[in-house]
């Protein structure tokens, strides 16, 4: 028998990138048929063309401008980045808009860097943050929940849109027009794809933790976060609305769960990631807030990815035998 | 032929924008859409042959500790009088650059040229280095500015070419330019082998 030589480590546990992606894919399973279910065709549409856009321009770029041989479309990482693109959507956004977000997501956002690993930002929210400035009009109307088709959908007013107003104009009533927090909760409102049903979203990120794809501390310290600061504001100002209905409306559940955790652009430390997390918390509620655009998730993460190069530079675990200074 | 490879020199292998990357400011703030940057590239470009001129002719009378002030000096009367000027012709031209007509005062390509060329050469070459100088200015100015136009609102030099509902936004504000600018020199590195 020929003994087999091989450099360590000897025992492997088998984790890789294909695993750790396709795993998120999975966990975004329930979310999706959320939205199959209350938008119908225009979800089902939205997410194929933002899938397979993404998926056709790695290939494309990485084969055609940077001319490497070898494939990385099946790892995963594109179809993930479709997937929370197209969560980002609403349902009834025009077939071309989506291929330039799958363009700017994946060419901007990712390749331009180097590839999966070495992009300072997350490619799906590059994408998103581009097409929300470029198209203001078609990125912002809503189908309602409920409306099945892809087209010609009525739209209505947003939770968020409906908070800013309440903060603006100073009057509580439009608070009253918020649709309940079990609503919000299940997803009977108007959004993006992955807006609307938080229970589905939670489910997901139940099984990431579970898996141990994600740690617990970047979504926890931005919900916490979010959940203490809009209660602070509540109490002292009752138009600004209540903590429980900020943290299920709006993005904030997919941003804390799917898009914050991403490993390439968070901090690799646990007190690192803590600091992070609550740094999105404090910035999504004061955009959304004070701000002039009604969603702060995306531009929270955003930010603080540029931070987490600085994070992972001051927050480093102490070395085995260091004495503290 | 010796006058011609300057000209060459400043339009491609010295470019201001592209290989130098000095006078970023006005070049991703001016740039909104190509008339604005052929404009403000047509101004610098005015300045800068001027001011070469004037300086390659008195560099052997201003003493070495003084000569940046005496410099500016040089061009800040010379864009005082460019401001003057356009002011009186191109109103319209004056009101959209505003502000960066002044601000040419600061920017360090004339100042550069005028350091690294004009107080080493004679007032024929200077003039050539000017011209080239500016040239390659304006027309990266201009194609930066026609692309930002182009996708921002679909149109080229105020022509339509698509509707402006299909215009990417973001090419018109700040982002767009940064995109723009950073993608441009990555092509002409790649094109020219630099």
């Amino acid at each position: 028998m020929k003994p087999v030589i091989s450099l360590s480590p000897h025992v492997h546990s088998g984790d890789s990138v294909q695993k750790n992606m396709y795993g998120v894919c999975i966990a975004l399973v329930p979310a999706l048929v959320a939205s199959l279910c209350f938008f119908g065709l225009g979800a089902a549409i939205v997410m194929l063309a933002s899938v397979a856009s993404c998926v056709c321009f790695e290939w494309a770029i990485t084969r055609f401008i940077l001319g490497r041989k070898q494939l990385t479309i099946c790892d995963g990482s594109a179809v993930l980045t479709g997937m929370l693109l197209g969560f980002n959507l609403p349902s009834n956004l025009p077939l071309w808009i989506i291929v330039i977000g799958a363009l700017v997501a994946i060419g901007v956002g990712k390749l331009t860097f180097g590839g999966l690993g070495q992009n300072p930002f997350n490619p799906a929210l590059v994408g998103r943050v581009f097409l929300l400035i470029s198209f203001p009009v078609q990125m912002t109307s809503w189908p309602l929940s409920g409306q099945m088709g892809y087209v010609d959908a009525e739209t209505g007013a947003t939770p968020l849109a409906l908070m800013k107003l309440a903060i603006k104009e100073g009057d509580t009533s439009y608070l009253d027009q918020l649709p309940s927090s079990l609503d919000m909760l299940l997803g009977q409102t108007g959004g993006s794809l992955g807006e609307v049903s938080a229970l589905c979203l939670l489910l997901g990120c139940c099984f990431m933790l579970w898996r141990k794809i994600i740690t617990w501390h970047i979504p926890v310290s931005i919900l916490a976060t979010v959940f203490v600061l809009a209660g602070l504001f509540h109490l002292i100002d009752p138009t600004y609305a209540n903590p429980v209905q900020v943290i299920l409306s709006g993005g904030l559940v997919l941003g804390a769960c799917f898009m914050a955790t991403d490993y390439v652009t968070s901090p690799m430390t646990a007190r690192g990631q803590l600091i992070y997390g609550v740094a999105i918390g404090v910035l999504t509620v004061l955009i959304r807030d004070f701000g002039s655009y009604p969603e702060g998730m995306s531009f929270a993460i955003l930010i603080m990815n540029g931070f987490t190069p600085l994070i992972n530079t001051y927050v480093k675990p102490k070395r085995f035998g260091e004495v503290k200074k | 032929m010796k006058y011609l490879n300057i000209l060459w020199n400043g339009i491609l292998k010295e470019n201001p924008t592209f290989v130098l990357l000095l006078g970023m400011c006005p070049t991703l703030g001016t740039t909104s859409s190509a008339i604005n940057g052929m404009s403000m590239g047509l101004a610098t470009m005015a300045v800068l042959i001027f001011s070469n001129l004037i300086i390659s002719c008195v560099k052997n009378l201003i003493p070495d500790q003084v000569r940046i002030p005496s410099y500016i000096v040089v061009i800040a009367s010379l864009v005082t009088a460019l401001q003057m000027f356009m002011q009186a012709y191109t109103p319209e031209v004056y009101k959209t650059l505003g502000l960066f007509i002044p601000l040419i005062v600061v920017n360090c390509i004339i100042l550069g040229r005028a350091e690294a060329f004009a107080a080493k050469n004679g007032p024929v070459e200077s003039i050539f280095d000017g011209i080239g100088i500016g040239l390659g200015f304006t027309i990266a100015l201009t194609l930066l500015g026609g692309i930002r136009e182009l996708l921002g609102t679909g149109k080229l030099f105020g022509a339509t070419l698509w509707a402006e509902s299909y215009g990417m936004l973001l090419f018109v504000l700040a982002p767009g330019a940064f995109i723009a600018l950073g993608y441009l020199i990555a092509v002409v590195k790649k094109t020219m082998k630099i």
